[in-house]
């Protein structure tokens, strides 16, 4: 892994994540007994949305939004060149700073509701994140991804309770039930777009290729757990999309105390136990 | 040279204290206590010529006249204090100066008349950092209160012009800072620790009202509870020992001093507010600015962690540095929730800065190489940062009237420069790939290695610090109605300080690596025999972040272009146009408003609090018990 890796990430991300956004539309269609879009319908609203005229309210809130998706780029960069995983993490906060910034920098109450709600979803997934970080350092001896990947033995097996945590937090990085509360598809009922609200044309369509960009980087950190054999990673990592699919089609949206006590709550039992467990059988 | 540098330090604020106590006129102030800032500073800087191969030096500093002298002030301190107490009849502050002063008197009588030290004033890559941040920082406060204090009595006619005894007991308090980070007779460093509590005390009741001084009561209570505990460690040590110096109390085996150290790490904890302290550094935010950002966030809280980290050496891997790890890291993390729930930008701060410290004394407490290199980044980030959030706070404070976040709405526009720097300021504090990140990562690494469950206080108090500085920093930046600009109440003079200290932040950032090389590395090496620094590749990846974040600023010059300007999207009731208001269920016509969330039930300050107070009474409790067993 290498400056080269990164580079293809950054180069390929976007069409997988398109893709992978077009498929989630299709199988969630025919999970509900509809035909659904094609699959490359992300593709064709993009380039729509690149043609809208570019409506703020004010005039620096875009900048906000660009950054965030160089910040996103910059984090999945980073992971694919097998690089530091804290760093990794830290860039994704910084990267989801900029998001909720912009939501705020749009001065309207729809925005702003998203804003802080984007933020209680990133406290939410903070601990469960990084406690995959710590996860991996006690099995494999390092915070790098490069050398986690080489891990000769599965990890899965000395970090279910991690992983556990992780996949609860999996449906707010997709903003998917239950928990698309700050900006989603369907939350309309509630927010309209939430922190997109404010945003149209060429910075909407940033959004959604950060969002992208997001897909791919955050189940690459899926395969991390699988990493030991190529096969059975990316299967699990196909697996796992399937699971977001189907949690997402079987659960109502919650309210966010629900959010961040049941992420918090796991993280704290399953990934503390799991640590306990690591340090017990004296990995570390 | 060294030598006369180190008592210039000491001494030069002294003399300064002297002539401004002696100041009348308002229009002085700035004509005294500007050059003595620049010339302190000056002279700070003048540390690092020492050259790190050099150090540690050791000073014999011997003079008769000191011993007596220190003696003598203490005793005219606790003479003023006990009055002071008696006439509040505050029994718990009389009977702690009632001790105090027997175990003096006792000990410098009897077991302890000969005790000295052969080198009582030293040099070293940590002390010359925390009298860099002394000095430097300080100096910058220093120079801002100035400013501060004018607007301060033009705003509170009702409140007594006592600025020569202000701006005395700041430069009386520079002094003793000094004099407390380069010392090594453990003794002069009890004296100088005391006079920090007594200048601490003073400037909290500056404005003499009720709170005021019921607060300064509380924190003299706490500080002089931990000055107890200093002495007695001190005493124990050399009652056992007849060590009377830091340098040679580090040399002994572990086993022989770790009731002292434990002794010394109770009292580093109550100077640093720590769970169950915390309460009097949030009590001390009723006193002016300048006083919150010098004493409580920037220099005198550090002492308290200093302390504790001169020992980790000592704790790494005894139970009592696992207890002094955990208060650090039950602090952190009910500090971290409980500024959620505040409004007050003051509180905040506090709060957060309880918090930091709490991060610190658990680097101390882990001991390794890295935790404590971690902690001593974590000091200079924290200093530079929050000095410059208190003194920024500060001047929205005079100019608008409130400290709320809630009424910072609009900050930007309100007042742009000031707002800027907020925002580096609260960057510096949270944000990658500003300082105070890297350091909570750099811990959570060294936690990790050495005992992972710490990891958890880290983990859920991240969290928790992401989402109150982000809130706040929005609150900054967005602009929900027609806001004027009004920054007309910042002179010149605080302008500099001002962007001083945020250029500092962000430079601190950029060249820590090689500030940690100069001064925090060889450190290290010379205590524990080993090497920790970043890794080079590390170091590339932070300084790309920081060079992408930098480029923010620069996305202004193509401000506004191609975009068509509209109202916010008000569920189509807006009305009129361009005004921020919307009709209401009744077609009356209403203010946009928007207030940040709270969490008073979940992160409010009383029950959090509660909660602290009790868990940590009960790790100081074993704290001690360990410590004598």
């Amino acid at each position: 892994m290498s400056l080269f890796t990164a580079i293809l990430y950054v180069v390929l991300a976007p069409l997988a994540g398109g893709l992978i956004a077009g498929l989630d539309r299709k199988i969630t269609a025919r999970m509900q007994g509809r035909i659904g879009p094609p699959i490359l319908q992300p593709f064709y609203d993009v380039s729509k949305l690149l043609m809208k005229e570019n409506l703020v309210v004010r005039r620096s809130q875009n900048m906000f939004m660009v950054f965030f998706v160089i910040m996103s780029i910059f984090t999945g960069a980073l992971f694919f060149a097998g690089g530091d995983l804290l760093l990794v993490i830290f860039s994704l906060t910084l990267a989801g700073v900029f998001f909720v910034l912009g939501g705020y920098k749009a001065s309207s109450p729809y925005s702003f509701i998203g804003a802080q709600r984007e933020m209680l979803q990133m406290m939410s997934y903070e601990p469960a994140i990084i406690m995959v970080a710590v996860g991996l350092f006690m099995v494999t001896g390092s915070f790098q991804v490069k050398d986690i990947i080489a891990y000769p033995k599965p990890v899965i097996y000395d970090l279910p309770g991690i992983f556990l945590a992780f996949l609860f937090i999996l449906p707010i990085k997709f903003r998917k039930s239950p928990f698309d509360l700050a900006t989603s598809h369907h939350a309309h009922q509630e927010l309209v777009k939430g922190i997109t609200t404010e945003f149209s044309a060429r910075t909407l369509a940033l959004i959604e290729i950060a969002h992208w960009y997001e897909y791919v980087f955050v189940l690459g950190v899926g395969y991390l757990f699988f990493a030991s054999n190529v096969l059975v990673g990316l299967l699990m990592t196909f697996l796992i999309f399937e699971l977001l699919l189907v949690v997402d089609n079987a659960t109502a949206r919650v309210r966010w105390q629900w959010m961040l006590t049941g992420a918090w709550g796991i993280a704290f039992l399953a990934g503390g136990a799991n640590i306990i467990y690591l340090m017990m059988r004296g990995h570390l | 040279m060294m030598l006369a540098l180190i008592l210039f330090l000491i001494f030069f604020p002294l003399l300064v204290a002297g002539i401004v106590a002696l100041v009348r006129k308002a229009s002085l102030y700035p004509v005294v206590v500007y050059p003595a800032s620049i010339i302190l500073m000056v002279g700070t800087l003048g540390l690092l010529w020492h050259g790190a191969k050099a150090m540690p030096s050791f000073f014999p500093a011997h003079a008769s006249w000191v011993e007596p002298a220190i003696l003598i002030i203490e005793g005219f301190i606790a003479v003023y204090l006990l009055f002071l107490a008696f006439k509040r009849k505050d029994f718990a502050v009389i009977c702690f100066l009632l001790i105090q002063s027997a175990l003096v008197l006792a000990f410098h009588v009897g077991p302890g008349k000969d005790v000295h030290a052969t080198a009582n004033l030293f040099l070293d890559q940590f002390s010359v950092l925390m009298g860099l941040i002394v000095g430097v920082i300080g100096g910058f406060i220093a120079m801002y209160a100035v400013g501060y204090m004018q607007d301060f009595h033009h705003h509170h006619p009702e409140v007594k012009d006592q600025r020569p005894l202000f701006f005395s007991l700041i430069f009386i308090f520079l002094s003793a800072m000094f004099g407390f980070c380069f010392s090594n007779n453990l003794f002069w460093m009890f004296f100088f620790w005391e006079i920090t509590t007594v200048c601490s005390f003073l400037l909290i009741r500056y404005k003499l009202d009720e709170t005021s001084v019921a607060n300064a009561f509380w924190a003299l209570r706490w500080n002089l509870l931990g000055g107890l505990f200093f002495l007695a460690g001190i005493i124990y040590l050399y009652l056992n020992t007849h060590v009377a110096q830091m340098d040679k109390m580090l040399l002994l085996p572990k086993m022989a001093i770790l009731l002292p150290v434990a002794f010394l790490s109770f009292a580093g904890m109550t100077k640093s507010a720590q769970l169950p302290f915390s309460s009097w550094l949030v009590g001390a935010m009723v006193a002016p600015t300048p006083v919150s950002a010098l004493l409580h966030s920037s220099t005198m809280v550090k002492a308290g962690v200093y302390l504790v980290l001169r020992f980790a050496s000592v704790l790494q891997g005894t139970m009592v540095g696992n207890m002094v790890a955990l208060i650090g890291g039950v602090t952190f993390l009910i500090g971290s929730f409980v500024c959620i729930s505040q409004n007050d930008a003051k509180k905040v701060l506090a709060y957060s800065t309880i918090a930091n410290l709490g991060l610190i004394i658990l680097c101390a407490g882990v001991g390794t190489p890295e935790a404590v290199w971690a902690g001593m980044l974590l000091i200079v980030f924290h200093a530079i940062s929050k000095g410059l959030l208190f003194l920024c706070v500060g001047s929205v404070e005079h100019q608008t009237g409130s400290r709320q976040i809630e009424d910072m709405s609009g900050l930007v526009v309100r007042m742009p420069k000031v707002a800027v720097m907020i925002m580096i300021g609260i960057a510096g504090m949270f944000l990658a790939p500003f300082g105070m990140l890297i350091s909570k990562w750099i811990v959570l690494r060294a936690v990790i290695q050495s005992n992972p469950l710490l990891s958890i206080f880290l983990i859920f108090g991240s969290a928790a610090t992401l989402f109150f500085w982000v809130k706040w920093l929005g609150k900054l930046i967005m602009v929900e109605r027609d806001y004027k600009p009004n920054e007309t109440g910042v002179v010149k003079a605080q302008w500099f300080v001002l962007g001083s200290l945020a250029v500092l932040t962000v430079l601190i950032c950029a060249f820590f690596s090689p500030v940690a090389g100069f001064l925090i590395e060889p450190y290290i090496a010379g205590i524990f025999h080993q090497v920790v620094s970043l890794g080079a590749g590390n170091m590339v990846i932070v300084s790309i972040m920081l060079s992408m974040v930098c480029m923010f600023p620069l996305t202004f010059l193509d401000y506004g272009k191609g975009v068509k300007v509209v109202d916010p999207y008000l569920g189509g009731a807006n009305a009129g146009q361009k005004n921020f208001q919307f009709l209401g269920a009744l077609r009356d016509v209403k203010d946009m408003e928007m207030k940040n969330y709270y969490f008073e039930e979940f992160f409010g300050e009383g029950r959090l609090m509660r909660l602290g107070v009790m868990i940590s009474i009960l790790l100081v409790i074993a704290l001690i018990v360990i410590g004598a067993f």
